[in-house]
């Protein structure tokens, strides 16, 4: 795997931040971008992701969740992740993340207080979990840049698909 | 010294300005070239600025474009500027013969957008019997705002502001003309 120095990545990713506040001049609006682009961004991380990462097919959401934390975040941004707060049905759990790469360098000015600055992470764990059959909504449930202790993602199971083969046995 | 380094993936970086360009490429309000440019040039500074806080101040203007050449494009394109030639006043060329960034374009697809418009531009050019390497460059135009804002963002920290365009006629090589501005 082709590592960089994550400063630049950081950089790039703030830099790209400030711009779309410059030209969007709505924080919500700016969010859903972020989103967007995350999404579209892990709808093609996960090709990697299962090219290179070598982990067994996941058994269930749990599972899933499991390599997104561990697998995943150490991958890419090469950090971890901890799942918890598991509801009692196992369909909602939360990513927290103890150390986040995006975030070196950032503070947040007066006016962004709605800014959700890392939302591009839960477009990206949608957009790839929704590549391997997994529904999720994903949302930014705490952030340090907006004083809460820790970085939480909160992970919500929509719906969970088997392999589905578009093709019929013709006997 | 060495700073602490802190890697993650490369494709996070690729898949990130993959993802601007389109996003300007796909709308009205703001335009690509001048958001794009905006968002590298502030990464080019930064980024200028930490990579030579700890070493002295380069003066000449040949040592600037040395550090630029060497240091800086290998820390941002993994690999050194391949030749450098200037005209001893204040133009610089600067030719990368497999350009990192560039290296996953293909040469056959039109980007988004300007497809049309290019195929129809590109008209017979001298010494090139590939009728698709002028669109090529037509294409590979959109993804080189970031790079050649990065590069004229650290010059500019650097003491020396310019102007910097793109040749990428030849991919997967790339040229890069700098021209300082006298002042």
């Amino acid at each position: 795997m082709e590592t960089i120095n994550s400063e630049i990545f950081t950089l790039m990713y703030g830099s790209i931040v400030r711009q779309l506040i410059t030209d969007l001049e709505d924080i919500t609006e700016v969010n859903k971008q972020l989103d967007t682009m995350g999404y579209n961004i892990g709808v093609r991380l996960i090709d990697e992701f299962l090219a290179k990462s070598r982990t067994a097919a996941c058994t269930d959401f749990r599972d899933s969740t499991e390599k997104v934390a561990k697998v995943g975040f150490r991958m890419f941004l090469n950090t971890t992740a901890n799942v918890t707060n598991w509801n009692p049905e196992g369909t909602e759990c939360s990513l927290v993340l103890e150390d986040n790469p995006l975030t070196d360098f950032v503070e947040l000015p007066e006016g962004c207080s709605k800014l959700k600055y890392c939302n591009v992470l839960c477009g990206v764990i949608r957009g790839a979990l929704e590549m391997v059959n997994v529904q999720v909504e994903c949302d930014f449930a705490k952030d340090t840049l907006r004083g809460d202790e820790l970085n939480e993602i909160r992970l919500k199971l929509i719906s969970e698909g088997t392999e589905a083969y578009p093709f019929k046995d013709d006997d | 010294m060495e700073r602490p380094r802190r890697t993650c993936a490369e494709t996070c970086l690729e898949l990130l300005s993959l993802q601007i360009v389109h996003y300007y490429a796909g709308q009205n309000q703001a335009p690509l070239a001048a958001s794009t440019e905006a968002i590298g040039f502030r990464v080019g500074r930064q980024l200028a600025e930490r990579c030579t806080w700890d070493r002295p101040r380069l003066v000449d203007q040949l040592d600037v474009m040395k550090f630029i050449c060497k240091e800086f494009w290998i820390e941002l394109f993994q690999k050194q500027v391949d030749n450098l030639r200037t005209n001893h006043r204040g133009t610089f060329v600067l030719k990368d013969a497999n350009f990192r960034w560039l290296s996953k374009l293909s040469s056959d697809l039109p980007a988004p957008e300007k497809a049309d418009a290019t195929e129809q531009n590109a008209g017979p050019v001298a010494n090139d019997s590939m009728p698709s390497r002028p669109a090529a460059n037509e294409a590979a135009q959109d993804y080189l705002h970031l790079p050649c804002a990065i590069i004229r963002g650290a010059l500019t920290h650097l003491g020396l502001p310019c102007t910097v365009s793109a040749d990428a006629s030849a991919l997967p090589a790339c040229d890069f003309t700098i021209n300082i501005r006298a002042g």
